[in-house]
């Protein structure tokens, strides 16, 4: 393990998911609720659609998606970044996201937000004194998601960064031409924050199925 | 403090019509009960007054002034919900507090109001709990009391004791009619149970449709109802509607005739249950009981007069059983005389 952690680039890409993964979280849950919320409490037009818009975001395979992506990111500059790769992750786990909260806006009774009107709060108020803190934690377990979607993706990133690897993708290069315990360290290193995530959102996740529940 | 005026609102959902032209006055400190089975458009109205819903055309005025476009909050109203909506991140301190910190208002009148309005409605031992922990009685009262800590100008009520269980709804009724006699305040109160607006209301308006059938005083809409569903509706059991054929002014049925308004060649006699005397050999109408109900302070006998279903209220040591004939003698002063096609009554 020790010998593992010296060999040069670990720390770096390791560094680089952390970085990305969090990103990605911020970014998903910062469009996601959102979308989430207007899924719940309005009813527009295209709505249906709308929502299978977002789950179809799932249905290309990303192994098509790749080249294009590639060659737009060179184009644009974001190609071997972190924040490129952020961002397709951020495309993967923000259906997620959106639906997640939706149903989690869902389970929010109406009238409640109705008394904070009454009560005097404009729209924007009564979602940041009264929807917000009923959400948080449903939201947590929708960013952890998001932050271990991220962690766990090997192939956009493996594509998308030379240089700046990230963690998944540095392992897949590295891991196929070197000995057996330095595969298992690498290993045991990737399913630490995920375990650790799983442990955290537990706790989080049966207060989310509690509020849909009342 | 503030009157209320209603001024021919109106509300469709697409093609259905919700409330169709509703005119309404409420006097400063009134209590007025809006009654009318679920779908009549009670809570819509109700909701429109708090800005909640928006109306197709029509003014609101509260005191003064137009609210008719402002949002709820601009309102000064408070609102108590059916399903309480005490907002359960909160204790019920910050619960009652809400509406004055919204206002803005500084740390020790907060403090004082909160400390009144619970001592009002006897909620001072659970304020620094949370409502999870409250029973539902509980939880009415914290959202009553987050009503009233605002001391608005209008209060505004959706079946507020519908969720509670009917010992606690007795109780909750007497305490509320209390609570509010003493805060005076302006309240629209929306029920679709008959004695809960034949208690607490002033002046009861029956909704029936998306219009107002019918708007007075508890008693008044008792004895008078206007129309046949306001006598079907308000009263449990409700009206008897007995068909009566008319000549030369007057009505008759077996061996009961009255003077009667109109000119139809029927009529409909609308009598309370209670309003008819028992008369053994008398003249009257001929009563083939066909079930007994004892419910304790009466006897409630359906039946039927020739071929229509009436149901009496008799004194409980009469014995009757189903099966008896008897016959029945309406009080002629209590009937209301209705027409038969349109269902309003006549004369009056």
């Amino acid at each position: 393990m020790q010998v593992f952690l010296q060999v040069e680039g670990v720390w770096k890409a390791a560094l680089n998911s952390v970085i990305v993964a969090g990103l990605c979280m911020l970014f998903s849950v910062l469009l996601g609720a959102p979308a989430g919320y207007a899924l719940a409490r309005f009813s527009f037009r295209g709505q249906t659609a709308y929502r299978l818009l977002i789950v179809l975001t799932r249905a290309f395979p990303l192994a098509i998606l790749a080249l294009p992506l590639t060659v737009n990111f060179i184009r644009v500059g974001l190609y071997d970044t972190t924040l490129g790769v952020a961002l397709v992750h951020t495309a993967l786990a923000f259906p997620f996201a959106a639906l997640v909260s939706s149903s989690l806006f869902m389970g929010i009774p109406r009238e409640l937000e109705e008394a904070a009107w009454v009560f005097g709060c404009s729209r924007f108020q009564a979602f940041m004194k009264v929807v917000l803190p009923l959400a948080l934690p449903g939201l947590a377990a929708t960013a952890i998601f998001a932050f271990v979607i991220s962690w766990n993706e090997v192939f956009a990133a493996a594509v998308l960064s030379v240089r700046e690897r990230t963690l998944t993708a540095y392992l897949l290069t590295v891991l196929s031409e070197s000995p057996l315990h330095f595969r298992f360290a690498g290993g045991f290193l990737l399913i630490v924050p995920s375990v650790l995530f799983i442990f955290a959102v537990r706790k989080y996740l049966f207060a989310m199925w509690g509020i849909s529940n009342r | 403090m503030a009157g209320i005026l209603i001024d021919r609102i109106r509300k469709t959902f697409g093609a259905a019509t919700a409330l169709s032209e509703i005119s309404l006055e409420i006097a400063d400190g009134e209590f007025l009960a809006l009654l009318g089975p679920s779908g009549c458009g009670k809570t819509t109205l109700l909701r429109i007054i708090a800005g909640l819903e928006t109306q197709t055309s029509g003014r609101v005025v509260i005191g003064d002034r137009d609210v008719s476009a402002l949002p709820p909050k601009d309102r000064g109203l408070a609102m108590v919900f059916q399903n309480y909506a005490v907002f359960p991140h909160m204790t019920v301190f910050e619960n009652v507090a809400f509406g004055l910190r919204m206002q803005k208002v500084d740390e020790a009148t907060i403090k004082r109001e909160v400390e009144r309005a619970a001592a009002l409605l006897h909620i001072e031992p659970y304020l620094e709990r949370y409502p999870a922990k409250l029973s539902g009685g509980q939880r009415q009262r914290v959202a009553v009391a987050r009503a009233l800590a605002v001391r608005p100008a209008v209060l505004l009520m959706d079946e507020p004791l519908s969720n509670l269980d009917a010992l606690l709804r007795l109780e909750m009724r007497s305490e509320l009619k209390g609570v509010l006699q003493q805060s005076g305040t302006t309240t629209i109160y929306v029920t679709h149970d008959q004695t809960e607006a034949m208690g607490l209301a002033d002046r009861i308006a029956v909704m029936h449709g998306g219009v107002i059938e019918q708007i007075g005083a508890p008693q008044m809409i008792y004895e008078r109802p206007a129309t046949k569903f306001v006598g079907g509706f308000v009263g449990s059991p409700p009206m008897n509607f007995i068909r009566m054929p008319v000549e030369a002014g007057r009505a008759a049925l077996d061996g009961f005739a009255a003077h009667c308004p109109g000119s139809g060649r029927d009529i409909l006699c609308g009598i309370r249950p209670e309003d008819m005397r028992l008369a053994p050999g008398g003249d009257g109408l001929a009563f083939r009981v066909m079930v007994a109900e004892p419910l304790g302070s009466t006897l409630l006998l359906t039946g039927k007069v020739q071929d229509q279903l009436i149901r009496v209220a008799a004194r409980p040591d009469t014995g009757l059983k189903a099966g008896d004939t008897i016959t029945l003698e309406p009080e002629t002063r209590r009937i209301v005389w209705l027409d038969p096609e349109t269902g309003r009554a006549l004369g009056a």
